[in-house]
């Protein structure tokens, strides 16, 4: 007879393994899904993780690319990592990340025609205090009068996704461009522009913050209290309030700063990559960045590597758009896939499998 | 603004077909969580099961078929969420979001080639004499099909839940799952089953969105239906009755703000399309806010992890 014990304590060993047996299994059942729709499977596998570092002639485009999508996914995930560790779900990182664009757009773009080297500064601060903002409001519903924060966040995308809407074709409307809907052109405006710092790396300002974030999530859960107070929260709330930790604090402080660093996530984009605020901003990373904070284990490190590999399957993905006329959401179908199974895969850092009768307690 | 060319008659009515997509995904998730599992893949469910729903009725030309798979898709995804749930025990958030996530991709992968065509029409149900009776032929006698299953599903689950030894035993499963393990009922089984009805329904919520409400296929088409309906079971403080409310006041929502921008409101239209979500966020804060009321309906199990230790 097979069955599952509890073990003790998760085991590290297995913790460590889950990722990379999930990705593995993701590639198979990704090359099964492929065969189905009629592509080569090996060679779709191999456009999708091999051709954007290795490829001759696409690889000089794709590895910057790598650091473009990586940089807002684990900034993101940072973020929403620190809550999910205390059992706070903030799935509303998508809204937070448009808000975020639109404040600092909006700050920016009230000051211009101006060339004060603040006035970036100026923007990250107001793109983050959007976001926080927009995070505070079911942060503060969640402390007041105890409103799921799951659904709030998640309905302020819908409403933030109408604002992107309403902004792009008025508020924030470039007056020379013709009538288009479209914010003026951010990357144009050398003050407030958030260029490539070293050429052919796709290292911009964002990208440094992230890694930035990283170092300073993993010092802050591991050498300072509210890093212990947040994964206290996690494994037993009642132990965590025994303790003295105040949960609404922690409400507070985590949607806060996930809220905020997505924010600055979407101001870094607005700024850099998309260059201007339009309609069609919003692209999901902030629904991606949910599934890089669990392959990432929720540890900083982990989340490092896990935006990494998300973002060559965004731009595998397109290539293998591009190459194979595979359809785009095929990879978004991929991803989720990647999700389930290391969701699957968990059990064994947390049981152990037993075969044989169960003992007389 | 012209509100005389809104037809109250036609708005009650219209209002009851926006409603049924959430009404049916919220009624289906009412049962799951009574059973004491919180899924919160509802709009992966539901965009599955739209796109079933819509792909079968397009190359079968019958929409009755249509709703069929579509319920089957719905209930399939659910099973691998409770297969993840139940027997791998992976936590039931993160598991709920990516099913949302991973039907979202799959729907539309599977909808590409569907893009713009149009459903084969749902029948109106003609009832000689009674729907042609005025104002309220038109309201109460003239839908479709769904309609009416939708309401006679929420009539059901209300007499399951409250009459039967079923609907009992389902929410002894929930109120305490241990408890009912040593009564000797099968934990699993039961939520497994609560599952796959709750997939069902809201696999048939969305069908009635991509071969009713729209009635065509675009991708992302649910647009957060699904986060509506779960939101509409806290409403409902786990009540049948007020599922129905609920989710008939949000269509009254929807219809009314469609209405308004059709009318030339003096309200921006996008102001007018995200009230539906404000609205949605008000509720559950004037819900939660009497705190001990409300929770004192919430599932005492709800999810948490059941193992077996022997």
């Amino acid at each position: 007879m097979i069955r599952l014990e509890k073990r003790p304590a998760p085991s590290r060993f297995w913790a460590g393994l889950t990722p990379v047996l999930a990705v593995l299994a993701t590639m198979a059942a990704g090359a099964v899904l492929f065969a189905a729709l009629g592509k080569d499977p090996v060679e779709a596998i191999r456009t999708i993780f091999w051709d954007p570092l290795f490829h001759e002639s696409f690889a000089a485009y794709s590895r910057p690319q790598l650091m473009v999508k990586a940089g807002p996914l684990i900034l993101i995930a940072i973020g929403l990592s620190l809550g999910f560790r205390a059992g706070i779900w903030n799935i509303g990182a998508e809204g937070q990340y448009i808000m975020g664009a639109i404040c600092g757009a909006g700050a920016g773009l009230a000051l211009y025609p101006s060339e004060s080297f603040l006035l970036f500064p100026l923007m990250v601060a107001a793109g983050a205090l959007g976001g926080w903002g927009w995070a505070m409001i079911p942060a503060v519903l969640k402390t007041r009068f105890g409103t799921n924060e799951i659904l709030v966040s998640l309905m302020l995308v819908y409403v933030a996704e109408n604002i992107l809407a309403s902004v792009s074709s008025g508020l924030l409307r470039n007056p020379e461009g013709m009538g288009f809907p479209g914010s003026r052109n951010l990357q144009q405006w050398a003050a407030a522009a958030n260029p490539e710092l070293i050429a052919n790396t796709g290292m911009h300002w964002g990208v440094v913050t992230a890694f930035v974030a990283v170092i300073f999530a993993y010092v802050l859960l591991n050498r300072h209290m509210l890093g212990f107070q947040i994964r206290l929260t996690g494994q037993s709330p009642r132990a965590a309030r025994f303790a003295g930790v105040d949960p609404a604090r922690l409400i507070l402080i985590c949607l806060g700063l996930s809220g905020a660093l997505a924010g600055a996530a979407g101001l870094f984009e607005v700024a850099g990559p998309a260059g201007q605020i339009s309609i069609d901003f919003g692209s999901g990373y902030g629904f991606t960045a949910i599934i890089v904070a669990f392959l990432g284990r929720l540890h900083p490190v982990g989340i490092l590597l896990a935006g990494l590999l998300m973002a060559l399957t965004y731009i595998g993905g397109e290539l293998a758009q591009l190459m194979l006329g595979l359809p785009s959401a095929a990879i978004q179908l991929f991803q989720g896939m990647l999700l389930f199974f290391l969701l699957a895969m968990d059990m064994s850092a947390n049981y152990r499998v037993r075969i044989g009768k169960p003992e007389v307690a | 603004m012209d509100l005389s060319a809104i037809n109250p008659v036609l708005l009650v009515a219209s209002l009851m077909v926006a409603a049924t997509p959430i009404l049916l995904a919220a009624i289906g998730e009412l049962v799951v969580e009574k059973s004491g599992v919180l899924n919160l893949g509802v709009e992966g469910m539901m965009i599955t099961g739209a796109v079933c729903g819509f792909v079968v009725a397009v190359e079968t030309g019958s929409p009755a078929l249509g709703f069929v798979c579509a319920a089957l898709g719905g209930a399939a995804l659910a099973l691998l969420f409770g297969l993840l749930t139940q027997y791998l025990m992976s936590n039931q958030v993160a598991t709920g979001l990516g099913l949302t996530l991973f039907g979202l991709g799959l729907s539309a992968l599977i909808g590409q080639s569907y893009v713009g065509i149009k459903a084969p029409a749902t029948p109106r149900l003609e009832i000689p004499l009674l729907s042609d009776l005025p104002v309220l032929g038109r309201i109460v006698f003239s839908h479709d099909l769904m309609v009416y299953l939708s309401l006679a599903l929420v009539a059901g689950v209300w007499m399951l839940l409250k009459y039967s030894r079923a609907g009992l035993i389902l929410r002894a499963v929930g109120e305490n799952h241990e408890a009912a393990h040593a009564l000797g009922y099968k934990v699993i089984r039961i939520r497994l089953t609560a599952i796959a009805f709750g997939g069902a329904c809201a696999g048939l919520g969305g069908a009635y969105l991509s071969l009713v409400r729209v009635p065509q296929w675009t991708e992302g088409m649910t647009a957060g239906a699904g986060w509506i309906a779960l939101a509409i079971v806290v409403f409902a403080s786990w009540r049948a009755w007020r599922v129905l409310l609920g989710a008939y006041l949000f269509g009254g929502i929807t219809v009314l703000q469609l209405n308004l921008q059709a009318a030339g409101a003096a309200i921006p239209v996008e102001v007018l399309s995200m009230s539906p979500y404000l609205i949605t966020i008000l509720v559950l804060v004037v819900m939660s806010a009497g705190r001990a009321r409300a929770a004192l309906n919430a599932p005492a199990s709800l999810g948490r992890v059941f193992h077996a230790s022997n």
